[in-house]
Parts: C-alpha cells; sequence; structure tokens
C-alpha cells in the first residue's frame, strides 16, 4: 500500500513537473538594469503595470553595467538566464555585432504610436542598431557649485577648462569618450568637425592637449555617483555626470548646485532582448517590450526620473513628477531650453575609434 | 640459525605469498583509498577552478576566429606580398564575397570586425557596412567583386587591412602577449608600440612596487599589534581581536568609501588640521585619487591579514625564552631582536606572501581612491573583461601576473624558504 502510493506520487510528480517547469518560463521573466533610483522608476513605469495586466513575476537583476561580459559568459555556457536586458546603445551595438542580441523588427515587434504612427517613424533616427530598443534619452553634462562660482555662473562648457576664471577641482569621467569631445570645441573645433578631427592622430593629440591644460585640476569618476557626492561635498566646483543624478542633487537633496546644460551630449538607453531564448521566454520578452516601450509607458518612466522618452509621441504626454510634483518638462535633457547646444555621441565612430583612442588615453591618464 | 638458512627465498606473508609484494599491495589500497577521500576535492577544484582558469588564459594565444570566418580568403591570400603596397586582385575579393556570404547569415562577420578592430581601427564598422551590402549581393552575376568592396569601403583598396588579416590568420597568435608588453606585431615582426600607447609595463611596475609598499607598511603596523595581542590578558587580548577583526567584517566598498570621506579635501582630516591651524585652508592637503591613497585604504584593508598570522606564530613564542635571555644579561632589545624576533619570521612570511598577493589582484579600492597615478594592472584586466571585451589581451594580461607572481614566490623559496613560513601553532 506505501508502495503503491509513493509509486503513484512519483508518477504525477513526473508527469506534472516538465508542465510546471514550462508554466514557470512563461510567468516569470528576469529582466537586468541599472540599479538605484533608475530601476526604482522603471519598476513603477513599466514592471508594476505589466505584472498587474498579464501575472508575470518580474525578478530584477541590477546587472547592467557588466551586463555585455556577462551575456557573452553566459552564452558561451549556452545557459542564457537573462529575459530583458538595458544597456547604452553603445553596449547595444557591441551585442548586436557579437551575435549576444536579436535583432528586432520595430513595425512588427514594437507597438506603433497612439496616432497611428509606425515605431519605426516613432523612435526615427534613435534605432541605431537593430538589436537596439530605444528607451530614455540621457545626456551626460556638468553641475556647478551655485556658491563656489562667484558672481558669474558659467554659461559654455568651456568654463571647464577656464581655471583662471573658475578655480577649483572639477570632476571628468575617466574614460576618453565625452571628454575629448569636449575638449576639442573648447579648443576651437568647430561642432560638425568634431569627429573628424577626432579620426586624426593629431587630432587626438590636440584633444589630449587640451585636457592637458587642466589634468593637474581634475579629479577622475567610474560611477555615476561620484560626481553628485563631490559636489556636495565641495570637493569639485564643476563636474560631469549623468543629467538624471544632477537632478536628484538638485530638486531631491536641495544642494546648492546648478545644471550647465551647455554641450550636453546626449546618448541613449534602452533594452536588447539576448539571443537564443527558448521560444516560450522570446515570446514573453517581446511581449513584455512591446508594451514597457508604447507611448504612454515611455511618458509615465519621466514622471519618476528626468530623462526624456525615446519616442517623439511621449514627449507631450510628460507630465509632473509622481512624489515631487514638480513639472518635469523643464529637467528633460530634450526640453528646447535645455537643448540649445546639444552634441550627438557618434555610434559608428566610437564603435571603431573606442579601442585605440582609448588606449591612448589611459597611457596618457597614467603619465 | 637453521630456520633462517632453510628459509632462503623471499619471506612470505602469513597467506604464502611474498611479502614485498603483500605489503606493496597493502601499500597501494592504502593509497587508492586516500585519493578516494580527496577525489571530491580533487575534481571539485579540477572542475571549478583549474578548468576554467586554464581555459582563459588559453585565450591569450587563441585566434581561430579569422581562419574560422574567412577559410577561402586566408588561403588565396597566401598568394599576396604585403610588401607590395597594393591590395590584392580580384581572386582574394571572389573568396572574400564568398566568406563573407555564409559569414553573414551565421551573423559572425561583425564578430570578426570587432576582433580585428583590435588591431585595426575602423574594421568593426566595415565588416558591419559590407555585411549590410553583402546580403544583397549575388556571387554568381555580380561579379567582379574588386570593385564592389572597394565601392563599400575604400579601406579594402588599400593594403593595410590586408596585411592585418594575414597577419591574424594563424590559429595562433602572440599579437595579445606583445600587446600586454607594450610591443605590437608590425611588419617585420614585432616592435615596440609608440611612446603614447605604452601603458603595460608601467602598470606592472607600479603594481609590483606598490605592493611592495602596502605589504611592508602591514608589516609595520601589525607587527606591535599583533605583540600586544599575543601579550595581553586573554580577556583584553579578546576585545582587542574583535577591534581588528570588526573592520574584516565590513564592506569592502563602505570601508573604502570611508577613507573618502577621511582623506579628501574637504574630508575629515583636513577639516581638522584646518581648524589646529596646522594647515592653511587654501593649501589643503591631497591625500586622495593618488598612490598614497591606495596606499593607506589597502593597508587598512589588508591589515588583518598580517595581523592574524603573526598572532597565531606569536601565541607560541614561550614568553620564558624572553626573560632567560634577560637573565642571562642580554638587555630589552637585544633580547627581542635576536631571540624573539627570529622565531616570529614565519609569521612574517605568511602574513607577506597572503597581502602581497591579495594587493596584486586588487582592483575595487584602487580604481576608488587611486585616481590615475594609484591604479594597478589590474584595473586594465578588468577594464578588458567587462568593458573593451578585449579578452585575449585580459587573459595575456593575467598570464603574465600569475607568472610574475609564481617567478616572485620560487625566488621567496629560495631566499627565505618556503619551509619557514607557518599560519599557526
Amino acid at each position: 500500500m506505501k508502495f503503491r502510493s509513493l509509486t503513484a506520487i512519483a508518477a504525477t510528480t513526473a508527469l506534472c513537473a516538465p508542465m510546471a517547469f514550462a508554466a514557470d518560463i512563461a510567468d516569470e521573466m528576469t529582466i537586468v538594469s541599472w540599479g538605484g533610483a533608475y530601476s526604482k522608476s522603471q519598476l513603477r513605469a513599466y514592471h508594476e503595470p505589466y505584472s498587474e495586466k498579464t501575472g508575470t513575476k518580474i525578478i530584477n537583476d541590477d546587472s547592467s553595467a557588466e551586463a555585455v561580459a556577462k551575456l557573452r559568459a553566459m552564452n558561451e555556457a549556452g545557459n542564457v538566464t537573462w529575459d530583458v536586458v538595458d544597456v547604452v546603445a553603445a553596449d547595444a551595438m557591441r551585442l548586436c555585432d557579437e551575435g549576444l542580441a536579436m535583432e528586432i523588427d520595430p513595425d512588427t515587434q514594437l507597438a506603433a504610436a497612439p496616432d497611428g504612427t509606425s515605431a519605426a517613424e516613432d523612435f526615427g533616427e534613435l534605432l541605431v542598431s537593430e538589436c537596439f530598443i530605444p528607451q530614455i534619452v540621457y545626456s551626460t553634462t556638468f553641475g556647478y557649485r551655485t556658491d563656489l562660482v562667484g558672481d558669474t555662473p558659467p554659461t559654455s562648457v568651456c568654463a571647464v577648462f577656464d581655471t583662471d576664471a573658475y578655480p577649483g577641482k572639477r570632476s571628468l569621467e575617466k574614460r576618453s569618450i565625452n571628454n575629448v569631445e569636449w575638449a576639442l570645441l573648447c579648443d576651437g573645433v568647430a561642432k560638425e568637425d568634431v569627429y573628424d578631427v577626432l579620426a586624426t592622430e593629431e587630432g587626438q593629440q590636440q584633444a589630449l592637449d587640451k585636457l592637458a591644460t587642466i589634468k593637474d585640476d581634475v579629479i577622475w569618476w567610474s560611477a555615476g555617483a561620484d560626481t553628485p557626492q563631490l559636489l556636495a561635498d565641495g570637493e569639485v566646483v564643476m563636474g560631469s555626470t549623468y543629467n538624471g543624478r544632477l537632478f536628484s542633487v538638485i530638486e531631491e537633496q536641495n544642494q546648492p548646485v546648478a545644471m550647465l546644460w551647455d554641450a550636453q551630449i546626449f546618448d541613449l538607453d534602452g533594452w536588447i532582448i539576448p539571443a537564443g531564448l527558448s521560444p516560450e521566454r522570446q515570446a514573453r520578452a517581446l511581449d513584455y517590450i512591446m508594451f514597457a516601450t508604447d507611448t504612454q509607458r515611455l511618458a509615465d518612466q519621466a514622471k519618476y526620473i528626468s530623462y526624456g522618452p525615446a519616442r517623439a509621441s511621449s514627449a507631450p504626454l510628460v507630465g509632473k513628477h509622481a512624489d515631487l510634483g514638480i513639472d518635469m518638462a523643464p529637467h528633460m535633457p530634450t526640453d528646447p531650453e535645455n537643448a540649445k547646444n546639444t552634441f550627438l555621441y557618434n555610434y559608428e565612430f566610437w564603435a571603431d575609434y573606442r579601442d585605440d583612442i582609448e588606449a591612448k588615453f589611459q597611457a596618457w591618464l597614467s603619465q | 640459525m637453521t630456520d633462517a638458512t632453510q628459509h632462503s627465498g623471499p619471506m612470505l606473508a602469513a597467506d604464502g605469498t611474498p611479502l614485498k609484494r603483500s605489503l606493496a599491495r597493502a601499500l597501494r589500497m592504502q593509497k587508492i583509498r586516500a585519493l578516494m577521500l580527496i577525489a571530491p576535492l580533487l575534481i571539485f577544484v579540477l572542475v571549478t577552478f583549474i578548468l576554467p582558469i586554464a581555459d582563459m588564459l588559453f585565450r591569450s594565444v587563441e585566434n581561430q576566429i579569422v581562419r574560422d570566418t574567412l577559410p577561402k580568403t586566408v588561403i588565396a591570400l597566401q598568394d599576396w606580398d604585403p610588401a607590395s603596397g597594393a591590395a590584392p586582385g580580384e581572386p582574394v575579393f571572389a573568396a572574400l564575397a564568398q566568406d563573407m556570404k555564409i559569414a553573414v547569415e551565421a551573423k559572425s562577420h561583425t564578430r570578426l570586425g570587432s576582433r580585428l578592430n583590435y588591431e585595426f581601427t575602423g574594421a568593426a564598422s566595415l565588416f558591419r557596412k559590407s555585411g549590410r551590402k553583402v546580403k544583397r549581393m549575388d556571387l554568381d552575376t555580380d561579379a567582379p567583386f574588386k570593385e564592389t568592396f572597394i565601392d563599400i569601403d575604400k579601406k579594402w583598396g588599400e593594403p593595410e587591412i590586408w596585411k592585418t588579416i594575414k597577419r591574424y590568420s594563424p590559429a595562433y597568435t602572440n599579437g595579445y602577449f606583445l600587446n600586454s608588453v607594450d610591443m605590437r606585431k608590425g611588419a617585420d615582426g614585432a616592435e615596440a608600440r609608440p611612446e603614447n600607447q605604452r601603458i603595460y609595463i608601467k602598470l606592472f611596475g607600479r603594481t609590483m612596487v606598490m605592493s611592495m609598499v602596502i605589504t611592508i607598511s602591514c608589516i609595520l603596523l601589525g607587527y606591535p599589534v599583533a605583540w600586544i595581542l599575543a601579550n595581553l590578558p586573554m580577556r583584553q587580548a579578546n576585545l582587542l581581536m574583535i577591534l581588528v577583526l570588526l573592520p574584516f567584517w565590513t564592506s569592502l566598498l563602505v570601508r573604502t568609501s570611508a577613507w573618502k570621506v577621511m582623506l579628501q579635501q574637504q574630508g575629515v582630516i583636513n577639516d581638522t588640521l584646518v581648524w589646529l591651524g596646522l594647515v592653511a585652508d587654501d593649501a589643503r592637503l591631497i591625500m586622495i585619487n593618488n598612490q598614497f591613497g591606495t596606499i593607506v585604504a589597502m593597508t587598512h584593508i589588508l591589515l588583518p591579514f598580517m595581523i592574524l598570522p603573526l598572532y597565531s606564530v606569536m601565541q607560541t613564542i614561550p614568553p620564558t625564552y624572553l626573560r632567560a635571555a634577560k637573565s642571562l644579561g642580554a638587555n630589552n632589545w637585544t633580547a627581542f631582536w635576536r631571540v624573539y624576533f627570529p622565531q616570529s619570521v614565519p609569521g612574517i612570511g605568511a602574513g607577506s606572501i597572503l597581502v602581497f598577493i591579495l594587493s596584486i589582484g586588487y582592483y575595487i579600492t584602487p580604481e576608488i581612491v587611486g585616481g590615475t597615478k594609484g591604479v594597478f594592472i589590474s584595473n586594465r584586466i578588468a577594464y578588458h573583461i567587462s568593458s573593451s571585451l578585449n579578452w585575449g589581451l585580459a587573459a595575456a594580461l593575467g598570464t603574465i601576473l600569475l607568472a610574475v607572481v609564481l617567478l616572485l614566490y620560487w625566488c621567496y623559496d629560495k631566499v627565505v624558504g618556503i619551509d619557514n613560513v607557518k599560519l599557526g601553532g
């Protein structure tokens, strides 16, 4: 009797297990993002409504900073455990090149705008790679201490290179991207020529020479949270970081800091779906992407963080901050008042020149 | 006597087999049993530690990707003379078209592009762009391919990209290793990189020197602490021990960030010095984002690794020896230096090896407090693993680092003797 019931249990378990397993896969997904306030904004704008609508359980993983390397390792091991991954556009291109992300057809796999505009047109030029679904436009720009700049607050990015008018330390990211562009802009190179100049040995040297004029006054950061902290401590007069980080220093922590929007460098952040998912998981991931990147959802995210939605049709829907109640539009990098002088990160250029210029930059740094 | 002469043959065991063989069998059984006992650990270490490391190290020479992706092109290129100064002829381009067609299907052309981009700036977009066009190409009707490819990108018409492909066509390459010692594969073998790209030799040197400074500071600071711990009554010693261990249980990031708060120009130490009037307000000391910051933070973080082995060795030194030395007329210093210190050397050895090897591999702390002059080679390895995806170069740098550590270990064994290292008792 005992033996019989045992076999019966074993048989039912054996029968049910694969079914339960299949159901698990469709009902659970792992979404990878950057953590912190950014993940929280996604949780509230995308994950919670999606779970409510479909009953899917979403597991958050804050590994975006190492996403490219980890995806490559997972792919080599033949065991990809992530379903949707948030990466910057340059990383998405890299993943696409390496065959680690699946290609997306915007017209069939992304939602059209409410007025019927196709997704490809709505995202427009922001679809920089076949595998990349843009989510936000963010910018790397400068913030400065209002109490340390005297009566003449800086209005141009070249204030960073002007240690006479603005003495004190400044913080810059410990990599070549963005810094070399600003250096050339402030060394008299016209905006449209920057990447042509940077493609030459002399241009790269010119950028490094310009940076050398302030090398002793720079604190180099490697985490996005560094500059806000340095500004709050009064360690630096001005520093570059992501605009959302500065928003939180200024509006949420009320520090004496102001934005310097001049020559902000636009960049994109968005989703990719890893290549090689099982059909059920891929279907789930695509369903999530279709939901989370529609016009209303992208506009919703801007309630929680000051990054601009990537769809043209979302911009008019941007409202007030969910907790602070302030109008979010003037804090968006894409706001006309802020975007008077902007600079667009050239993805193709950096995909080619990153290894070369970065090697020279790091050698220069260590000298 | 007679007994022994009777059995002049081999000695026999109880069951009649020769004793020698029977003994050998028993020993063998014992060895197998011992091996079986450690087998789970051995297999675990092999599978989870040695194999992955071997695989990673192997990447430093592995270079199959070029000949796997462009097999026909590589063969066709054998007849081309790079010294001719012109791009190869139509047969090579026809082979390239065929190879690219297959590669685009498998989406491996862009992967090759990123690989070659480490050696030839621009290869990434060259392959991405060409792949898009090749997709629409018809192999039977679209000849000649030379013009088609040069139309796609004029780089195909220049010899440089072909030189790179030819240079990196063998299945194994020393390119990554040359790269890690600031050299590169040139037209005729290895050549030094231009001055403005040299970095790794300097970083290797800096890593070694700073790790030694950190080890020495740990000895200087840790030795007195361990001595006090070993010589205090049990109750106070335990309390002090908790103070030593407390930072050990705190997150590494928290401890490193705490040093930032302490050392920065608007930080606690500078504020105190200014308040005391020792330092002028406009001349605050720069103690972080440089080598000093790295040395201070890492000495603090690694100190327990020095104190614990020292303490456990010092505990075994009987206090009577010192008393005996003094009663025989030695003064305090002589008693310490001639009697106590030599017995504590095994602890210094063990602690130094631990601290030195740990600090060579550290990268989080130098990244946060090291600025530009206080970063280690491990920071570059981490960059190539997680950011540039140049795993071959990371593997080569890692292999060199491993070799240097093993070499230092060998030197240590020769000079001090590895038997002279004790972790306790």
